[in-house]
């Protein structure tokens, strides 16, 4: 690895990814450097929708053209990553006392259709028979071309697109301060976390896609950014319980969208502001998992009795606009800053704000603003570029590779090894996040034991497979407390009799 | 918060101990099988997700329910593969699958010609035949048709008899004891009057569908069920259980309607009985006296069929044998004898379902009995056909011990 680079980008988030294989695409040298796996901040804890835009499209007209445009273009470069689900719009009786029944629903539609958005009313029984699942009482329905992204395959697709064009990547390496010489950013100075070593990478222009830690990194370089820590809890359940994305037609809220996204059905989300402090370790608490259960229940009411698998949070990183320093006004759009015209700071662009599925646009703003600094007016063609596989994915049965680890996710032997060679794996976490190894219904009891042999043979000592197989446990475990009640909790007391004895660490 | 997390999505039940998986026969000699967790509770999940999930090698479940009575989970797995080629098996039937399922046609048509349809049955020629037209295969022997249907025995032989006793039971005789073995019930008619029960036919009897759900025809298993559950509702309406002596009917009417076709049977679930449980419970209950032969012995082994196992009821057919003086009663290992009903007829199947019970088989020729005791009669044909041993039901078992005129006087009041 060469320490030159033409740019340098801080955060492997969606958008880091994203801006890596824009960047390279336009010919640019790459360097992108991340503290812990890919995917590992808000984008791997997420709600997976893949907005048509109808959400905003009555506040907001700007963001819903966005969305409508972003969710096009996703479904031609990544249809391995999106799956066509649809969405409905559900009036429900009581959301017609509260001021949003049909005469609101006309307006949605037309706010969509203004937008850009095909937005069809639809009998309530007709969309009984599209969504058997959906509350029975609605007494209104819109469909919308709403759908599912899997923001793992997503993320991932980039990177491996940004290395296939001469990018290099960079994980487990946090950026702890920011080379400054006079008045510009020059490069990163990074702590690489296993090794504890600590390298100076340079470049010529230096790009902050570090999500909500933007703050920081801003900060690093002597500037000012207010961030709102806004998280948001997440159940999901143990199947897929609706194949169409249900939300309900009236002001956005609380628990009010049900995502059906691979083998699981995801109810979401809330809205807390949090400290600073708390962003790196995320709790569910009881009363947002009722929350969500009751208006989850709202939309699907068989969820009041389906098997709950896990909770997690993920922390929006939502920005202030630069002249209302109170963070009143807080934008959920994407926010492009290029901190020369702002700061006075040169060499330096932040790129934060946004969604996981507005993430191409967001990378070509910033592939834009670095290309103009550099001089380089090569056009942008990530709207157009194909996204490749993750993973090989087939696998004879009965060779070695065709062996199956995890039943329930049906990932192979051949799966897990070939996620090994394209990528940094050093946990089984990072294997998940390539793989959905072990996020099924026994959340790894049944498969942590064959995983964590492979990796620990694949990184050349065997002995480590069981602390691996420990640390995934326990991550596991904390997402089931919060709904450890009915069958979940016979799953942990079967994972806590499997694997006590010898590792009373794991369940603290 | 949630009362309860059990969705009617029974699958969501799974731990995924695995247990089950150690009891499939299928999965020991079949390695490319999904096994039952993996095309159960796991294979519904990702169904659910694309059907393109659904494994058409699920056709070879034997629909043993073993790995249902292993499970600590009560999933009820096999019910859920069921379903599930129910669903999504795109495998349309064949003609042969059509010919072993509708055992009332195919038994309707048969009777009247029985010995011609024997004969041609026995030929080599037919049986040829049979195995490259039709895929069954060649090596099987064919269960015989018998000349007299039982219903038609009874119409003119029994039925005027039965309304002299004062209690009634209802009798499905199932197609087996109708066009294979009408001595059967014939046996059973004896030992119901002897013990003071007057028989009486169901309104209307058709094959419970055992046989045509195994065959992937869901919906026509659904018709005969519908058939069936009115007729035993309209005989317990009159004071009258439905008694049988088939297991496989039996768990067929009280748990796959239910659990595969998705009808509800609660009304009359418990109306449907097995005749040795009936027959144990009412000598325990001090209702009827029972009279042995003097000098009756026979070493018998006795064989748990799989849908016993699943009921959970062996044990009452092997108190009641044993309540037989000079019975000596061995029991066999529990495991399938690999027939499973029409599973072992086709072709595909046969050289594993040989397999599947070869054990059993090894295990029969150890003990040397006079016969085997067994409730179902596909084992019945299996283990004859494997050992050439015979099998007889626990009901006939019963009619040959005891002594018929004294057992009557016992229960005359
Ligand atoms: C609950 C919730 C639900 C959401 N639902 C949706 C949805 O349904 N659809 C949708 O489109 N969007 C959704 N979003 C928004 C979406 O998840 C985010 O906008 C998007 O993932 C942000 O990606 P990012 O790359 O900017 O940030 P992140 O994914 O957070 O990436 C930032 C990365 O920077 C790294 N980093 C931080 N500091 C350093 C450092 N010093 N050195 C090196 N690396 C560092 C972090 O480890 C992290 O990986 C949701 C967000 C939340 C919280
Ligand atoms: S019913 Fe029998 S053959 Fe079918 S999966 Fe269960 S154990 Fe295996
Ligand atoms: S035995 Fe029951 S709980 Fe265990 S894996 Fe099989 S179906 Fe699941």
């Amino acid at each position: 690895m060469n320490n030159e680079y033409d740019v340098i980008i801080i955060g492997g988030g969606i958008t880091g990814a994203g801006t890596a294989r824009d960047c390279a695409l336009r010919g640019l040298r790459v360097l992108l450097v991340e503290r812990g796996d890919i995917a590992d901040g808000a984008t791997g804890r997420n709600h997976g929708l893949l907005h048509s835009g109808a959400r905003y499209a009555v506040k907001d007209g700007e963001s819903a053209r966005e969305c409508i445009a972003e969710n096009r273009i996703l479904r031609r470069i990544a249809p391995h990553c999106v799956e066509d689900t649809q969405g409905l719009f559900i009036t429900l009786p009581e959301d017609e006392e509260a001021g949003y029944g049909l005469d609101y629903q006309q307006r949605f539609i037309q706010a969509c259709r203004d937008a850009g958005i095909s937005a069809e009313a639809m009998d309530p029984r007709e969309a009984v028979r599209l969504e058997p699942s959906v509350n029975p009482r609605l007494i209104g329905a819109v469909k919308v071309p709403d759908g599912s992204v899997d923001p793992f395959k997503l993320c991932a697709a980039n990177i491996l697109d940004a290395r296939l064009h001469g990018a290099d990547i960079l994980t487990y390496a946090e950026v702890q301060s920011l080379i400054l010489e006079g008045s510009a950013v020059r490069g990163i100075r990074v702590r690489k976390r296993r090794s504890g070593e600590t390298a100076e990478y340079r470049a010529r222009v230096t790009v902050n896609a570090a999500g909500i830690w933007g703050q920081a990194i801003v900060r690093m370089a002597g500037a000012q950014i207010s961030m709102f820590p806004a998280k948001g809890a997440l159940l999901v359940f143990a199947h897929r319980v609706n194949h169409v994305v249900i939300n309900r037609c009236r002001k956005s809220a609380d628990g009010d969208i049900l995502v059906p996204g691979d083998t699981v059905t995801v109810i979401g989300t809330t809205s807390t502001k949090i400290p600073f402090e708390d962003c790196d370790d995320l709790n569910v608490t009881p009363d947002e998992v009722a929350l969500l259960l009751r208006e989850g229940s709202q939309l699907c009411p068989t969820l009041a009795s389906t098997r709950i698998l896990r909770a997690y949070a993920g922390v929006r990183p939502l920005v202030a606009a630069d002249n209302d320093p109170s963070g009143r006004n807080i934008s959920r759009g994407i926010v492009c800053l290029d901190h020369a015209t702002r700061d006075g700071i040169e060499s330096f662009v932040t790129i934060t704000g946004g969604k996981l599925m507005t993430y191409r646009l967001m990378a070509q703003m910033a592939t834009d603003a670095v290309c103009d600094k550099l001089g380089v007016s090569e056009p942008c063609t990530t709207h157009t570029a194909l996204l490749p596989p993750t993973v090989d994915n087939a696998f004879t049965a009965g060779t070695p590779d065709g062996e199956l680890v995890c039943e329930c996710e049906n990932v192979t032997m051949g799966q897990i090894r070939s996620a090994i060679r394209n990528f940094d794996i050093h946990s089984l976490a990072d294997l998940r996040r390539r793989t959905r190894v072990g996020m099924g219904t026994c959340q790894g009891t049944y498969c942590v034991r064959k995983a964590a042999a492979a990796l620990a043979e694949a990184q050349g000592s065997p002995a480590d497979a069981r602390p691996l197989a420990e640390e995934y446990l326990g991550e596991r475990w904390k997402g089931m407390m919060p709904v450890g009640w009915g069958d979940t909790l016979r799953e942990m007391e079967f994972m806590q009799r499997v694997f006590k004895a010898g590792a009373p660490s794991t369940f603290k | 918060m949630q009362k309860r997390n059990i969705s009617p999505n029974n699958f969501e039940q799974c731990v995924k101990c695995a247990i089950c998986t150690d009891f499939c026969p299928v999965l020991k000699v079949l390695p490319s099988y999904p096994g039952p967790k993996h095309g159960g509770p796991d294979g519904e999940r990702l169904r659910l997700k694309n059907a393109l999930f659904f494994d058409s090698n699920l056709k070879y479940c034997l629909n043993c329910k073993r790995c249902e009575v292993a499970c600590p989970s009560g999933v009820r797995i096999a019910d859920i593969i069921h379903s599930a080629r129910d669903r999504y098996g795109e495998d349309r039937p064949s003609l042969r699958d059509w010919m072993l399922a509708n055992t009332d046609t195919m038994g309707t048509l048969a009777s009247p010609f029985a010995p011609v349809v024997n004969g041609a049955l026995g030929l080599g020629v037919t049986k040829s035949v049979l195995d490259g037209v039709m895929k069954i295969d060649h090596r099987r022997t064919f269960p015989k048709y018998a000349g007299r249907k039982f219903t038609t025995w009874f119409r003119r032989e029994a039925e005027a008899a039965q309304a002299g006793y004062k209690k009634q039971v209802s009798y499905f005789h199932g197609c087996y004891v109708n066009y294979n073995y009408p001595q059967l019930g014939k046996d059973f008619v004896r030992v119901m009057n002897a013990l003071g029960y007057g028989v009486r036919l169901l309104d209307k009897e058709k094959c419970c569908g055992v046989a045509m759900m195994s065959g992937g025809m869901f919906d026509a298993a659904r018709r005969n069920a519908a058939v069936n559950l009115a007729s035993v509702g309209a005989a317990a309406s009159e004071g009258r259980l439905t008694l049988t002596t088939s297991s496989t009917c039996t768990l067929t009417m009280r748990e796959e309607y239910p659990g595969v076709l998705g009808i509800d049977n609660e009304a009359v679930r418990d109306d449907i009985v097995l005749a040795v449980r009936f027959i144990f419970e009412a000598v325990e209950r001090g209702e009827v006296q029972l009279a042995f032969k003097e000098g009756f012995r026979a070493r018998a082994a006795y064989h748990v069929p799989c849908h016993m196992e699943k009921l959970g009821w062996s044990l009452f057919t092997r108190a009641l044998m044993e309540r037989i003086p000079g019975m000596e009663l061995v029991p066999l290992e529990s495991i399938c004898c690999g027939i499973a009903g029409t599973y072992g007829f086709k072709k595909e199947n046969y050289e594993r379902s040989q397999r599947i019970g070869q054990p059993l088989f090894d295990n029969i020729a150890q003990v040397r009995p006079d016969f085997v005791v067994c409730e179902c009669e596909t084992c019945k044909w299996q283990i004859e056909m494997s050992t050439g041993v015979e099998v007889r039901n626990p009901i006939s078992v019963l009619a040959e011990a005891l002594d018929l005129e004294a057992t009557a006087a016992l229960n005359h009041q």
